[in-house]
């Protein structure tokens, strides 16, 4: 049966509490932007219930832990098309299996979602390393990303840890929302703007303070300079810093004079 | 700030401190505490990457490159005429500050080179830690370079302060050290070592009979060793590496290819290609030593003083024991499933998780990610494709070889047309 949710993690845990509820042997998850592959399949919309899904939630950690439910929320951040599909199935097996299944990481299932776990986990973590916060005239410090996947829930306690006496706001361009830390707390936010595409430009252009680019330059130098290159390995660099992800780096950017 | 005068000092002493190889900002406890800047009682983090693939997680900087030493290998030294600068301690407060609010580094990683006596140079060194930790309320990485020769009072100091001391010892041999830096020996290098050790085995005994024990450098202490400077070969690095490991409970060592800068003609000359494939073997043999469980005396011995350059040295260590082997992926113990070659030690913990659910099979192996083109001929396991036959360690090396290309394709073909040419003037002669 083919179902539309809301593509939220509370909309497809609803998902699995209704697999289990009303017996549905074929279940298939369409996102709000999926069309309907087929014309006379029928179509229900999930209503996504905090309930249902906080129960589906108890039970994969009775039987499997914090790292089933650590698991299943990463690979859902992953986005993938088959993400949902996978998911279902596992969780079909972990319940069958009274949550053994997770502990095997030789099974198909279990091995697909620890690998896609792992593109998460990768992601989170360049993403620790390779944000750059610009300086705003405010004191505030702002940076902009566009991560693979939807990682940036997954950055907050560290940046919040790490940060803990500047504001700071991480805005994901791509996915348009980003969470804002006012030194007390941290809030998810949303910018109300016409095209986030430009956003990156215009704070470089209109919002920076004083010393900001003083800073990228000395940061810019000091890269350059402690670069040996006698050793130059152009492979090594780009395996480790992949071209997508220059844009992020402020000693990657042509430096813009005021 | 002068920006124009910063950006000057920078410049010169960031292009001095790049030959230090330590990046690593991990293993320290230090937690954000009242709201401070910063934590580091995560994993490591490496910021960015230089174009030579080495990482960039510290901003790694001297205090000065003013220096009373002489040692041939090093660039600072004395007689180099090179233009000198020096960061006063609030300078190197600021840019390290500024720098870790923009997460540009993981903290900071401060040498210098040695003005006046060691003493003052140390002591200028653990201002600059001190005022970051109290007047900044910095929780970020501090890794603070002991200076051979500072005073016992000075590194007890230091180490209140950093996450993170490090002496490098710089030469493997002690014939080689009186050979390139006439003016330094051994005992001044070993001194600070020494008293870094006892005070971390102090704060630890401390630390269980009084929870408020100050912490004293939570990230250990470390070293480096130039590579093919004076001719040393892998066994007299590996063999001091090993010493250094069990008598100061070094966290790492470091092993840094001389990279020529002088016409000195005690070493290298300059354009001569940096030894970074043996630099790479000796960090896998230090890997094995540490993690895998291997002895030094079976990778390093008087029979074979230097590591292969074309194979890794668990592989050389399995062709050479053939006897061992094949070990059976689904009952070996432990110790012998991490002395498969191509089998690393996550390989090894999946093989034991999942043994316990399954019986291993070679395609479940694959999933894994064992390099299989290495681990086939020397495992036992269901459904295996490989038929196992009775072959000599050469046959294997050669069929392994066959099967794999290097990035270091180049540097053998370099050793092997040497070879050559030298049998060649052999049967010339004769």
């Amino acid at each position: 049966m083919l179902l539309k949710y809301d593509f939220t993690f509370e909309g497809l845990l609803t998902a699995v509490f209704m697999m289990y509820d009303e017996k549905i042997k074929d279940l298939q998850l369409l996102r709000p932007e999926q069309s309907q592959p087929s014309l006379f399949s029928d179509m229900e919309y999930i209503i996504t219930d905090d309930s249902k899904a906080s129960r589906v939630w108890k039970g994969i950690a009775k039987k499997g832990g914090v790292r089933t439910q650590q698991l299943l929320y990463r690979v859902f951040l992953s986005e993938l098309p088959q993400m949902e599909a996978l998911i279902l199935s596992f969780l079909r097996v972990f319940f069958q299996t009274q949550g053994t299944v997770v502990k095997n990481p030789a099974h198909p299932l279990t091995s697909k979602l620890l690998e896609i776990q792992k593109m998460i986990g990768r992601e989170k973590h360049r993403m620790d390393a390779f944000v750059r916060f610009m300086q705003t005239k405010e004191g505030w410090y702002v940076a902009t990303i566009a991560p693979d996947f939807n990682v940036l829930p997954l950055n907050v306690t560290h940046f919040k840890n790490r940060y803990a006496d500047q504001h700071w706001l991480l805005y994901d361009v791509k996915r348009n929302y980003g969470f804002f830390y006012d030194q007390e707390k941290v809030q998810e936010v949303q910018l109300a703007l016409e095209s986030t595409a430009p956003l990156t430009h215009h704070i470089k252009t209109f919002c920076l303070s004083e010393e900001e680019t003083r800073f990228q330059e000395l940061w810019k130098l000091y890269f350059d300079s402690t670069n040996i290159t006698s050793r130059k390995n152009m492979k090594l660099h780009l395996q480790h810093v992949p071209k997508r992800y220059w844009k992020y780096l402020t000693e990657k950017q042509p430096i813009l004079k005021k | 700030m002068n920006f124009d005068r910063i950006k000057e000092k920078l410049e010169i002493l960031a292009d001095a401190a790049k030959y230090d190889v330590s990046c690593a900002s991990s293993g320290s406890t230090r937690k954000n505490k009242n709201k401070g800047l910063g934590n580091s009682s995560g994993m490591g983090i490496c910021h960015s990457y230089t174009e030579d693939g080495r990482c960039v997680s510290l901003l790694k900087i001297l205090l000065t490159n003013h220096c009373i030493f002489d040692c041939a290998y090093c660039v600072t030294r004395k007689s180099n005429d090179i233009k000198r600068a020096a960061f006063k301690v609030q300078e190197v407060v600021d840019l390290t500050i500024q720098f870790y609010r923009r997460n540009y580094i993981e903290g900071l990683f401060l040498s210098s080179g040695i003005f006046k006596n060691p003493d003052t140079t140390m002591e200028r060194l653990v201002q600059v830690a001190k005022k970051l930790r109290e007047e900044e309320n910095f929780n970020g990485y501090i890794h603070l370079k002991s200076i051979p020769g500072a005073s016992d009072e000075l590194m007890r100091e230091a180490g209140l302060y950093a996450d993170r001391l490090s002496v490098n010892i710089e030469i493997p041999t002690e014939q080689g050290l009186k050979q390139l830096a006439p003016d330094k020996n051994r005992e001044d290098f070993i001194k600070p070592m020494r008293k870094v050790k006892q005070e971390i085995q102090l704060y630890r005994s401390e630390k269980k009979k009084f929870r408020h024990t100050p912490v004293y450098a939570p990230a250990g202490q470390s070293t480096q060793m130039i590579i093919g400077a004076t001719g040393e070969s892998d066994a007299q690095i590996m063999y001091t590496s090993a010493y250094f490991y069990k008598q100061f409970r070094m966290k790492r060592v470091y092993y840094s290819g001389y990279i020529p800068i002088s016409y000195d003609p005690r070493l290298p000359m300059i354009g001569t290609e940096v030894p970074m494939m043996r630099e790479n073997r000796l960090y896998q043999t230090d890997w094995l030593l540490r993690f895998y469980g291997f002895d030094i005396r079976e990778l390093l011995n008087k029979e074979h003083p230097n590591l292969d350059m074309d194979i890794d040295p668990k592989l050389s260590w399995a062709l050479r024991n053939l006897s061992f082997f094949p070990i059976d992926i689904n009952t070996a113990d432990k110790q012998w499933l991490a002395r498969i070659p191509g089998v690393g030690m996550k390989s090894v913990h999946k093989i034991l998780t999942g043994r316990k659910h399954q019986t291993i099979r070679w395609h479940d192996l694959q999933k894994m990610g064992i390099a299989m083109n290495r681990a086939k001929y020397f495992i036992h396991c269901p459904g295996t494709p490989y038929d196992f036959k009775d072959r000599t360690s050469s046959q294997i090396k050669g069929l392994i070889l066959g099967h794999t290309t290097s990035k270091y394709h180049k540097t053998y073909n370099g050793q092997l047309n040497l070879f050559e040419n030298a049998t060649t003037s052999l049967t010339l002669s004769s």
